[in-house]
């Protein structure tokens, strides 16, 4: 057996097993690979692979379509966490830029307001997208979510009326923070949307309201009395701070 | 049905597999899929003919991306008993290569099962994909030699402790 004029290639030894070799050369690979056990091995070898594969998943094909996945269930919105790889990016940011800026910040102390900020966006990110579980205690319970968030939280925990924000509560869960429980409340408006108010002990008192945003994400964050707090929601920065400062208007009055 | 919507509709058991080998999870597999379907459904009147095939496989492909770089933060956990030595044939190879694509970087396990799995053609991967055709055959060959070679150790492995 005699060697093709022009060496083969490792490119063209996938191209020939994915037919994506001009049909002219095939003939030289053929000869190249009788010649060359080890490249025929290592042909042989993603063949073998490509029938895993399908062995493994064809069977999917032949299942019976979930009922939602019909197209004519499917004119509801999307699924949230289609935007979790934004919310990711503001971790970064947070995590990162950040840095900088909230130094500036008089008291505060950045390890500690960065690490909580990014709790409360990864508590965010997790919750915001469930359907059917968002929340331990819901919305309708708001004096015993209330209650149980304070005896567990060791501050008193209020679920704010957002309702003149057009946001009713969906509940609330307790969550681990950085250094201690953290509450987690959830807000929805009339079109799904949802914010998270995410509150935990921080060891700065009292800091000025803070802002990050990318693209849909963003968040604002502050401390009060050594109780940080951080609302998230994706939307415009208006909308963000007008329902941060709603809930830093209420808090501040419940708890005064 | 408009002509779109049954080609969107013929394409759920392809998509159906795709995504199930690229997120393993069955569950999150199929949410893949509907999110994918709302969004081809929405952009129905913006699709002006093409490759819906591919498109939809672009959109699949995009939004498991985004949501890998979402789960990025969170802690990885290992099953801790999915290796079980007496599993043979097609079952057990099932089981080791889909272990084996979870090992894969993101960029190359879409390359691998389009091309190898789904049947596409390079051009067509490098257009859901953004980048290169040259791109697309480096990833394709890392895929293949990693995969192979997680397999190849695997089965070492397992007749040493045999």
């Amino acid at each position: 057996m005699t060697d093709p004029k022009i060496p083969v290639t490792e490119d063209e030894l996938h191209a020939y097993v994915d037919n994506e070799l001009p049909a002219e050369r095939r003939g030289d690979v053929e000869a190249w690979l009788a010649a060359r056990p080890e490249d025929a091995a290592r042909v042989q070898s993603w063949r073998a692979m490509a029938e895993m594969l399908h062995a493994r998943y064809d069977s999917v094909l032949d299942e019976p379509v979930p009922k939602r996945l019909e197209l004519e269930q499917l004119s509801r919105p999307p699924r949230r966490w289609i935007y979790g790889a934004v919310a990711a990016a503001l971790v970064a940011f947070v995590a990162g830029g950040g840095a900088g800026w909230i130094a500036h910040g008089a008291a505060a102390t950045p390890s500690v307001f960065q690490s909580f900020t990014v709790e409360a966006l990864d508590a965010h990110r997790l919750y915001v997208v469930e359907v059917r579980h968002p929340v331990e205690v819901p919305g309708a319970e708001r004096a015993h979510l209330q209650q149980w968030l304070t005896r567990r939280c060791g501050w008193t925990v209020y679920a704010p009326e957002l309702d003149s924000a057009g946001l009713k509560l969906v509940g609330g869960r307790l969550l681990p923070g950085p250094a201690g429980p953290a509450s987690f409340l959830m807000y929805e408006g009339p079109s799904g949307e949802r914010f998270t108010v995410y509150s935990a002990k921080v060891t700065v008192e009292t800091t000025q309201m803070r802002y990050a945003a990318q693209g849909r994400d963003s968040a604002m964050f502050w401390a009060e009395k050594g109780v940080g707090f951080v609302v998230s929601g994706s939307g415009d920065r208006d909308r963000l701070t007008q329902i941060a400062k709603l809930v830093y208007d209420l808090s501040e009055k419940l708890g005064g | 049905m408009s002509p779109f919507r049954q080609s969107v509709e013929a394409m759920i058991p392809a998509l159906r597999r795709y995504a199930r080998a690229l997120a393993r999870d069955s569950d999150i597999a199929d949410d893949l899929v509907q999110d994918t379907l709302v969004r081809a459904l929405r952009s129905e009147k913006l699709f002006l003919g093409g490759d819906v095939r591919s498109w939809l496989y672009t959109i699949l492909t995009n939004l498991n991306k985004n949501r890998r770089r979402s789960l990025a933060r969170r802690p990885q956990f290992m099953p801790l008993l999915d290796n079980n030595p007496d599993a043979s044939g097609t079952e057990a190879e099932g089981r080791d290569i889909a272990r084996a694509l979870a090992t894969l970087v993101e960029e190359q396990r879409a390359v691998l099962l389009l091309v190898m799995l789904e049947g596409l053609s390079y051009r067509e991967v490098a257009d859901i994909q953004g980048v290169p055709i040259g791109t697309v055959m480096s990833r394709l060959a890392r895929a293949r030699a990693h995969v192979k070679a997680v397999l190849e150790g695997e089965r070492t492995a397992l007749r040493r402790v045999k």
